[in-house]
């Protein structure tokens, strides 16, 4: 007897080994160890063992039993493991082939510039103002130190409702309306749309965004202007742009500057986009003129700020290499897709 | 404005600074430099030569064989010109030269002979046909008296830098030589010198000649004048018409050119008149009458009105004050006796007169900026210098001064300390005195007194200004402010536009942005009513064309014009919107409201249910709840059967749909075209910006399908307020996932199937529970809708 239950267990053995797939196993248990296996075939005819036998032969079952549930187990673990192996291999796709992108629509590229300028004014401290862009004339040029026959209106031609309103042609009109209705500490930016008289051509638009900011407080300085532009303007640009202030002049403030940013292309060795001066203009800024400052009810003895205006499409054409501003006007998908 | 720099020479000292060293300093302290142009560059290695021999070429009849003694050495060239001689001096290209165009010139052959240069003509060497009006054709045929060898740039004062400057509109003492002189001195710390010019005179007394009589004293602050005799016009000197070119100025005769060469040099109008042509002997400054007319030097016939300066003798114009002379008393060959005016106008008449005729001189330039009253007097001596130093006429004794300038004298408190803390530099008392003093103003006490040419130095800032363009912007350190910090956040609205753009772009929107003025012939392209309150318009009076030149109404022009742009540009789809600012008039006011839509287009492969899907993501998006579409049939810019109006409330918020076939026709557009409109304001006051946490559901929810049969008008929103107001409480969803007209359903009618889920707070619903509802559902739909269960 026990040499049949040695016998079985070589014969499963040999059945387990040569066994590939989770059925052969299934078959083998069912075969070996089943309710009408051979195992069990055996192990029926133990009651004809005398009483000395029967432990001994139980325990050789026993152990050829565990042998055989042990052998299932293992070569189970590695057949699954296989059969895994096999469906991962036929179920192979091509990655390369697109996706299914879900769409997914863009912001305007003036959008998305004046959106990453607002952050950083914001980083700063600045609030965001807003005013009409139909205007009274008095806030777009009188309260800014351009009275009437300034030659300054000759410059900006400007859009006119009637005598007394305009198309605003600069942002600026919003500062002073900050400045009558809010007391300093005053530090805000105001985008927007403003409007000129210039006839459609590349570089030129009738409407266009302005970006401008005003501080006033007690004891701002020029330094403090500086500072704050080249802040900005490195945050824009990236930590290697340097900064050239020029003197000139405005109306509307006193000292004046205009703001060079190194240029993107060369770095500040002089190129073609530069014309060779290694710093292309990017703003106008300065001190805010004590006359602006007075009319707004705002004290110059105690108070001192300064301002600063750019042109939104001018920093957009530069940092996206877009050549005509036409384009930010005309909506033409293959143009708005690309940003 | 262009200056050579060797005039600027004449009153600073700019010895050993080159050209690049130039334009930045002087760009540093305020006078921006456009660029340094040297018109010499251009011509290298040609030199006078004489010309000693010319011979018939043996192989080619149109060439000449010449000997030429450029004065180191005798040179063969060969020329196809035949206006050479023996004996000529001409200008030779040598072997090397460049010419101007970057021409360069190399020994070489021509029909077997060896040519070692070229002989020029003055287009060859960059001159014109101005520079000399009496050359004949060929090559150019020099003064015979020059000697050989010489640069060619020497002999016509071509090696010379020219430096052009943008001056600023605050600035007319620097539309100057003596000006930006000065700027020089001061930015490279150089001496500055400018003497008062020297006029010896002879007899004779100015009244004897001429009466002059100011009657505007308003408009003419000052009127000085000298009169000269015995003129003798002729060509002025080469070094005068040299630097008159220089400066982008026609020589015209010597006295002219007198006149130009000190509005140059001291930023200073003169005019000069032929006082035989001065009728009466008089000179009368006074308004121009309306409808007055005269010839000016340009030959134009001018319309003056009352408002316009002119100069007059004792019957007519003869000048239109500050702008131009007239035509009638202008310098001629033979004029004799001269009046040379140097006068002060008010600015701001000046402007507004060359503007109205049109015409902006180098005069009206300077004059609009408001010049300095004191600056006549040097400006006339300087004139009659000139005349003397170039002997074309004997300056007349006395002197007529008509001065109503008043001359106040402008003090500021000087306090460095202040201006330091201003600007946030340290600069020292000691250097802002020296940089404002070299700069003309002057020191009295605790006050700066600012020179009479600096009329915009007004106050303290304008001190400030001076002294730190001197000290120098780039010093300028940068600190960051230390004012207590302001709280900086976005408003509410600003907020809600930065959401609505990111829920638009999530849904797959791209954003436009498009003019805001637009054609009045929009609203019959949309098909809007006749007396629809969108005609109510803000009109531009001055537009570029009518084309742009009313502030829209409507965000949904652009929008079409858009979508039809792209349309054009082939694009297969399109999903666009716009946050689009209108402008609203408003009774009474001045100023129109100014609101946004948002405006949102597409078409191709797109439906109502697309767009309409979209709406309700952004009110989704927005948190706003309570709101309804209603059946638009009446809007004729969209499809009758296929626009809702979007509520809120019972307040309409916006327009969605199918654009009408006709305004597509309009806008040039085939196809199916949807659109919405949609108020920002409306958006942003119904919009919930908080939510509170509602708890998790503990029970389960029950689902249960309705297929409903209605009559095929019932509208889906009536059947869905039903079930979900009779839901009470239960109500967790409610979905319409088949609508279905055909076979097995009646003629007329349709069939609505609904997957309906109750769920209760408080316990698991039993069957008995949800029989209960769905029946008292089912008793409404048929009670209110006629509709019953399928």
């Amino acid at each position: 007897m026990k040499q049949q239950l040695l016998k079985i267990a070589e014969e499963a053995k040999n059945v387990l080994s040569a066994a590939t797939t989770a059925a052969e196993l299934e078959d083998a248990r069912v075969r070996f160890l089943g309710k009408k296996g051979e195992l069990t075939a055996v192990l029926r005819g133990m009651g004809q063992l005398s009483a000395e036998e029967r432990p001994v032969i139980g325990q050789v079952a026993n152990e050829v039993r565990g042998q055989i549930e042990e052998l299932i187990e293992n070569k189970k673990t590695a057949v699954l493991a296989a059969e895994r192996t096999a469906k991962l291999a036929s179920e192979k796709i091509d990655v390369t082939m697109a996706g299914k992108k879900p769409t997914l629509g863009k912001r305007h590229p003036l959008t998305t510039v004046l959106d990453e300028v607002k952050e950083i004014f914001i980083g700063m401290g600045f609030s965001i103002a807003e005013g009409p862009e139909v205007e009274l004339d008095y806030y777009n040029f009188e309260a800014l130190n351009i009275p009437k026959d300034h030659p300054a209106r000759d410059t900006q031609d400007s859009f006119y409702i009637s005598d007394s309103v305009v198309l605003r042609s600069q942002t600026s009109p919003v500062q002073v309306r900050v400045m009558e209705q809010q007391k300093p500490p005053l530090r805000i930016i105001s985008p927007g749309r403003v409007y000129r008289s210039d006839a459609v051509d590349a570089t030129h638009s009738p409407v266009f965004h302005q970006i401008e900011g005003l501080v006033v407080d007690k004891g701002i300085t020029m330094a403090d202007l500086k500072g704050t532009l080249e802040t900005f303007l490195k945050t824009l640009y990236g930590p290697e742009a340097k900064i050239r202030l020029r003197p000139h002049h405005f109306p509307f403030t006193e000292p004046s500057a205009e703001v060079d940013v190194s240029c993107f292309v060369c770095g500040g060795k002089g190129c073609r986009v530069c014309k060779g001066e290694g710093f292309i203009e990017i703003l106008g800024a300065g001190m805010v003129h004590p006359k602006v400052l007075e009319r707004c009810g705002i004290d110059p003895n105690v108070y001192s700020g300064f301002a600063f205006g750019l042109g939104l499409e001018r920093v957009v054409m530069r940092r996206m290499n877009i050549d005509d501003l036409r384009l930010f006007y005309d909506n033409d998908l293959r143009f708005l897709k690309q940003f | 404005m262009k200056i050579p720099m060797s005039w600027l020479n004449d009153y600073t000292d700019i010895s050993g600074i080159t050209p690049e060293e130039y334009n930045h300093a002087l760009t540093m302290t305020g006078s921006k430099v456009e660029g340094v142009e040297n018109i010499g560059d251009e011509v290298q290695n040609v030199v006078t030569a004489k010309i000693l021999s010319v011979e018939q070429h043996p192989d080619a009849d149109k060439l000449k064989v010449c000997q030429v003694d450029t004065g180191s050495e005798t040179i063969q060239i060969i020329t196809g010109a035949d206006n050479v001689k023996p004996g000529q001096i001409v200008p030779v290209a040598l072997d090397g030269a460049i010419l101007p165009g970057g021409m360069k010139i190399k020994k070489g052959k021509l029909r077997g002979l060896p040519s070692n240069g070229m002989m020029c003509s003055y287009e060859e060497i960059g001159m014109t046909k101005e520079d000399f009006p009496d050359a004949e054709y060929g090559i150019l045929i020099l003064d015979e008296n020059l000697p050989l060898g010489k640069d060619i740039r020497e002999v016509f004062g071509l090696d010379e830098n020219i430096v052009e400057f943008e001056i600023t509109s605050n600035r007319p003492d620097c539309l100057s030589v003596i000006g930006l002189a000065r700027e020089t001195a001061v930015t490279f710390d150089r001496p500055f010198n400018v003497k008062v010019p020297e006029v010896k005179g002879v007899d004779g007394d100015i009244n004897d000649y001429i009466k002059i009589d100011v009657k505007d004293t308003e408009i003419c602050k000052r009127y000085s004048a000298k009169v000269i005799k015995n003129v003798k016009i002729g060509p002025s000197p080469k070094w005068m018409v040299d630097r008159l070119k220089a400066c982008g100025i026609r020589s015209i005769n010597n006295i002219v050119d007198i006149t130009n060469y000190v509005l140059l040099e001291y930023g200073q109008p003169m005019h000069a008149f032929d006082l035989s042509f001065l009728e009466g002997a008089q000179i009368n400054v006074r308004r121009a009458e309306d409808g007055e007319e005269m010839v000016t030097l340009d030959g134009e016939q001018r319309k003056l009105d009352s408002s316009m300066l002119v100069i007059c003798d004792a019957k007519k114009p003869v000048a239109v004050a500050g702008v131009m002379g007239g035509e009638n008393s202008e310098v001629k060959d033979d004029t004799k006796t001269i009046l040379f005016e140097s006068a002060n106008f008010f600015g701001t008449s000046v402007r507004r007169t060359a503007q109205k005729l049109g015409l902006r001189t180098e005069s009206s330039a300077r004059y609009e900026k408001g010049l300095d009253p004191n600056n006549t007097e040097p400006a006339l001596l300087r004139a009659c210098e000139l005349v003397e130093m170039l002997g074309c006429g004997e300056v007349v004794g006395g002197w007529i001064d008509i001065n109503n300038a008043e001359n106040k004298e402008n003090r500021i408190p000087f306090d460095s300390d202040k201006i330091n803390s201003f600007l946030g530099c340290d600069v020292s008392r000691d250097d802002m005195i020296k940089s404002l003093t070299a700069l003309g103003f002057t020191f009295d006490g605790d006050d700066v007194i600012s020179p009479s040419f600096r009329a915009d130095v007004e106050g303290f800032a304008d001190v400030a200004e001076e002294v730190v363009r001197i000290f120098g912007y780039d010093k300028i350190p940068s600190t960051l402010m230390r004012s207590e910090t302001v709280a900086a956040v976005k408003t509410r609205s600003q907020k809600a536009e930065d959401k609505i753009k990111n829920i638009l772009t999530a849904c797959g929107m791209y954003e436009i942005i498009t003019y805001s003025f637009t054609n009045p012939n929009l609203f019959d392209k949309l098909c809007v009513p006749a007396d629809s309150i969108l005609r109510n318009v803000v009109k531009i009076s001055n537009p570029l064309g009518e084309e742009n030149s009313i502030m829209r109404t409507t965000g949904l022009s652009s929008m079409m014009e858009t979508l039809a742009r792209n349309a054009n540009f082939k694009a297969s789809d399109a999903k666009l919107f716009e946050l689009a600012k209108i402008y609203l008039p408003v009774d009474g006011e001045l100023l129109p409201n100014e609101e946004q839509e948002i405006v949102l287009g597409m078409f191709g492969g797109c439906d109502f249910y697309d767009l309409k899907g979209i709406v309700e993501a952004l009110l989704d998006g927005m948190n706003v709840s309570k709101c309804r579409f209603v059946p638009l049939t009446d809007d004729p810019t969209f499809h009758p059967g296929r626009a809702a109006a979007l509520m809120i409330g019972n307040k309409q918020a916006g327009v969605l749909g199918q654009i009408h076939p006709q305004v597509c026709d309009n806008y040039g557009m085939s196809g199916e075209v949807y659109a919405a409109q949609i108020s920002f304001e409306a958006i942003l006051e119904a919009a919930a910006d908080e939510k509170q946490y509602k708890p998790l559901p503990k029970y389960p929810a029950v689902v249960r399908d309705l297929a409903i049969l209605a009559d095929e008008n019932v509208l889906a929103a009536d059947v869905e307020e039903i079930i979900k107001k009779k839901s009470k409480n239960l109500f967790a969803g409610l979905v319409l996932f088949d609508v279905y007209q055909g076979k097995q359903v009646p003629e007329g009618k349709k069939s609505m199937a609904y997957s309906l889920t109750l769920q209760s707070d408080e316990k698991t619903l039993t069957d008995e529970d949800t029989s209960k509802t769905v029946q008292e559902i089912l008793d409404a739909l048929k009670d209110k809708l006629g509709a019953e269960l399928r």
